[in-house]
């Protein structure tokens, strides 16, 4: 579990080393996913342990975004001022953006998952 | 009596207090969403975050006060990401499959995301400061923070305004998705993922593990399409609100 620990943190250190000396557009931690996905391509399978410790940290991925989301109350009177537009701007645009992707993917990869029999 | 009181005010700002503030919190959000039939309204990332404020509020609390605490938790947020790793890997197959498909959705998402979002804030009399920090939104939020900085808005609204989007995109989202016919699992996760990040993806991992792979990708990909394309778009948008 350790051992596996230590590999997503230096994954995501790489990440972070390369996206900030290269002045990459993407954080990260996102750079260190794909080095975690290229070392799994390497080895072939998923090996126990790493499958344990990355379940137990996606598990409870909801939890990790409630410090950020406090930060709300740094922004009280700018919310206040500009509610209506904000707030409606975030609903409508959430919605028509999962409509249109979701729409759209299940359109066109409706080939690929029949012919398989999945999705 | 003043020992106890004393040791209060010593605990009550103390790491430890908001951590477990932060653990406590969450275990609560979810038990009653659990208990209410996993009702969408009762998302546990908005009910956590209603409680912690709630008691930084009645506390007097500053929010660096309470990050001292919480940043034990935001930290794990990296890792995370990272471990996604591990369902996209499994989920490579479909994936692979599906690679043009999911190019197309993914910019067409990313630049509704974008559009829409600017067009109705616009149309309410947002400020073009307002306008330039809700842009990213739906992008995982160290980057939106990036890009806000770089269109002249400010980064830690756009913070907040990429949480808002990632719990209304997991409280949402699949009531929507089952309105519109979308069933296939693929799609459903990409459409989450590219509308609302990690939140959204984090929803999607506990219902199904091809949605949540899918979801986690369209995350990382949004990520990179959104930086790279609203940038370059930008002057056009502010060009056309203008004229």
């Amino acid at each position: 579990m350790l051992g596996y620990l230590t590999l997503i943190l230096v994954c995501q250190l790489a990440g972070e080393f390369i996206t900030g000396a290269m002045a990459l557009p993407v954080p990260g931690p996102v750079l260190g996913m794909v080095f975690l996905f290229v070392f799994l391509m390497l080895r072939g399978h998923v090996p126990d342990g790493l499958d344990q410790t990355a379940d137990g940290l996606l598990r409870s991925m909801s939890l990790l975004f409630v410090p950020a989301g406090t930060g709300v109350i740094l922004h009280f009177q700018l919310l206040g001022e500009a509610l209506l537009p904000l707030g409606l701007a975030l609903v409508v645009s959430t919605l028509v953006t999962i409509a249109v992707t979701g729409l759209l993917m299940q359109w066109l990869g409706k080939g690929e998952s029949a012919e398989n029999g999945d999705g | 009596m003043d020992s106890l009181q004393d040791t209060w005010v010593y605990l009550s700002a103390s790491p430890l207090f908001h951590l477990t503030l932060t653990l406590v919190a969450f275990q609560a959000a979810s038990l009653l969403f659990e208990r209410m039939g996993r009702n969408p309204l009762l998302n546990p990332v908005l009910g956590a975050v209603l409680i912690v404020v709630a008691v930084l509020v009645l506390t007097g609390t500053d929010y660096g006060t309470y990050f001292e605490g919480a940043q034990f938790v935001h930290f794990l947020l990296g890792p995370a990401t990272v471990a996604l790793a591990v369902p996209l890997y499994r989920q490579w197959h479909r994936v692979r499959r599906s690679a043009l498909a999911i190019a197309v959705s993914l910019v067409a998402g990313s630049l509704t995301a974008i559009l829409s979002a600017v067009c109705v804030a616009w149309l309410l009399g947002g400020s073009e400061a307002v306008l330039a920090s809700l842009a990213p939104k739906s992008v995982t939020a160290p980057v939106a923070m990036g890009i806000a900085e770089k269109l002249g808005g400010l980064p830690s609204l756009t913070a907040v305004l990429v949480i808002v989007t990632g719990i209304l995109g997991a409280m949402l989202g699949p009531k929507l998705l089952d309105m519109t016919g979308v069933v296939d699992w693929r799609a459903r996760g990409l459409a989450i993922g590219t509308a609302s990040h990690g939140i959204g993806t984090a929803r999607a991992l506990q219902v199904n593990e091809t949605a949540g792979a899918f979801s986690g990708l369209a995350m990382g990909l949004n990520a990179l399409a959104t930086a790279l394309l609203l940038p370059l778009i930008w002057g056009g948008i502010v060009w056309f609100l203008r004229s």
